[in-house]
């Protein structure tokens, strides 16, 4: 069944010009899916766009049934979908367990339980809860940033490049996170430098290039198309 | 010496409860408040009206807490007098602030607007009240106590000191221990993020304002309970205040705290060398070379 849907949207930062034009995207289930592209084709903006920070100026993106194309970021969350951004994603000066905290602001209900699971997914974090989040390293930073995420108990995150300026061993960590984040029943929408190993773990690839649909298909098809792999997947 | 030190603590420890509503609203709301000041004399003089007319209006018994040279009206006075100007404070914002926001105007058009803001301010104290030096409780003897050290010190001084250290304690356990205070802290920290979390960042900014002037306001009745009201006060105290900002690293509140001791200081020992009519320029002094020399003051990073 198909949980986020964008429906040919156009949208960007100014009125007069569009960062992405006619895009369309869809997100089943219990998916992972890599949207992979060139930089500044517009990654980080489509998923601005699907939490609201962007409102798109044609085009619908819908939450299971329901409009949420014009909604505040707040009201997004609400229904179930979680952000993590590109860069800035935790608050510096406060420590793991008060970002944690703040991820679970709009909760009125006992989250207790919530920061417990994040902790059991995140050891470390655990350990350093009284740390503030600017002493962090690159990788628990990005543990951090998803934990927060996570406090809502989304059913929909958008992680914008977490293995972004991550060490190649973290980088393989913070992708066995996000598997297991998506078998505890989340879907997910990634934005991927790391194309390749994105594809890997992701059940269909977007490629996206100047604000358009160059191409989709499952993950083993993209890995596999010889064109997708010059142009995108380095080689 | 030890003397002017002691008076410059007293002092500081007013000019801090102005600039940490100062710096709050910098870091949060992003912009130089000029206005500040005038949430210090506003605070005085609603205190004024309470003590004196308001209370004895409706028939509450004079008193004082000897040595004090004040007693149960003022205990009432000050809370309201901080209430009263959080309410402006916010009102301020929501009728012209916010407006300036929505249209997306820089830094400086809200600097200016809020210049503007504190004209208005000052001139309607002016015209309720006058411009004559008031007391709270005029001619009253305010003997001073024989410290160590050779310090004097009147009792009321003493107090001063302790109300602002409190004032700043309740706002650092607000900070750290509550929901709201942390997402001001987080909303501080990263604004977008803030959003991107569901804090409505609106709220934060009324709540800030609500603070930063409620703290000057406690800064104004504490002032006026030292020395005396006068329109001008909150005016004279800007540069102080913003003097204590830049030192303590503009968006810190501790910093601020730190900075209100070091300029109350600076500026009282100063008067054992110049004229005490020199005072502002000593702040202001201090302001410029710290520009100067280190503007990211002294907690800021390279
Ligand atoms: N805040 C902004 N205001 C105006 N233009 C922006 C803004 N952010 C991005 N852009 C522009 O939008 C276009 C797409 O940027 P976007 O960040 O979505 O690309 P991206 O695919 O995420 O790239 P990267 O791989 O570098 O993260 C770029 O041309 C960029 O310059
Ligand atoms: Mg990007």
């Amino acid at each position: 069944m198909t949980i986020l849907k964008v429906d040919s949207v156009s949208a960007g930062y100014v009125p007069e010009s569009n960062i992405l034009h006619d895009l369309s995207l869809e997100l089943n289930e219990g998916e992972i899916v890599s949207v992979i592209g060139p930089n500044g084709a517009g990654k980080s903006t489509l998923l601005k766009t699907i939490f609201g920070l962007l409102k798109p100026k044609s085009g619908k993106i819908q939450l299971k049934n329901e409009v949420i194309s014009g909604l505040k970021p707040f009201r997004i969350a609400q229904k179930g979908v979680s952000y993590v951004p590109q860069v800035n994603n935790v608050f510096p000066s406060l420590t793991i367990q008060e970002n944690l905290e703040m991820g679970a602001f709009i909760r009125s209900d006992d989250y207790s339980d919530t920061m417990e699971e994040v902790y059991t997914l995140f050891p470390v974090l655990k350990e350093r809860k009284n740390q503030k989040a600017g002493q962090l390293s690159g990788g628990q930073r990005q543990m951090v940033a998803m934990g927060r995420a996570l406090m809502l108990k989304p059913e929909v995150l958008l992680l914008d490049e977490p293995s972004a300026g991550l060490a190649p061993i973290f980088v393989s960590s913070i992708f066995d996170k996000i598997k297991e984040i998506n078998a505890t029943g989340v879907s997910i929408i990634i934005v991927e430098q790391n194309a390749k190993e994105a594809l890997k773990m992701s059940h269909r690839g977007y490629v996206l290039a100047m604000g358009q649909n160059v191409l989709d298909d499952k993950s083993d098809a993209l890995l596999a198309n010889e064109e997708v792999g010059r142009l995108y997947l380095g080689g | 010496m030890i003397e002017l030190i002691v008076y410059g603590i007293v002092l500081g420890s007013i000019i801090a409860l102005g600039a940490i509503g100062l710096t709050m609203v910098y870091r949060i709301v992003g912009f130089a408040n000029f206005a500040h000041g005038e949430f210090m004399t506003g605070g005085a003089y609603v205190a004024l009206f309470v003590v004196t007319i308001l209370l004895p209006w409706i028939g509450f018994p004079d008193s004082r807490f000897v040595p004090l040279s004040f007693g149960w009206r003022m205990v009432i006075a000050f809370p309201i007098a901080m209430a009263v100007v959080a309410i402006l404070a916010i009102a301020l914002d929501k009728i012209l602030y916010k407006k300036l926001r929505a249209k997306k105007s820089g830094p400086v058009i809200l600097a200016m607007a809020s210049l503007g803001a504190s004209f208005i301010i000052r001139m309607t104290i002016l015209i309720i009240w006058g411009s004559d030096y008031i007391f709270y409780r005029p001619g009253l003897m305010r003997p001073a106590l024989d410290l160590p050290l050779s310090v004097k010190i009147r009792p009321d001084q003493i107090f001063i000191f302790c109300a602002a250290i409190f004032l700043v304690i309740l706002l650092h356990l607000f900070l750290k221990r509550t929901k709201m205070g942390k997402a001001m802290r987080a909303t501080a920290d990263n604004t977008d993020l803030a959003l991107v979390t569901g804090i409505d960042t609106e709220r934060i900014i009324a709540w800030t304002w609500a603070i930063g002037g409620g703290l000057a306001a406690a800064g104004g009745v504490l002032y006026g309970i030292d020395v005396q009201l006068h329109p001008g006060m909150g005016w004279n105290f800007l540069i102080p205040i913003f003097a204590a900002t830049i030192l303590g690293s503009i968006g810190n509140i501790y910093g601020a705290l730190i900075g209100g001791f070091v300029i109350g200081i600076a500026q009282q020992v100063s008067t054992a060398f110049l004229a005490p009519t020199y005072k502002l320029a000593v702040a202001f002094m201090i302001m410029i070379l710290i520009l100067l020399i280190r503007p990211q003051g002294i907690f800021g990073k390279e």
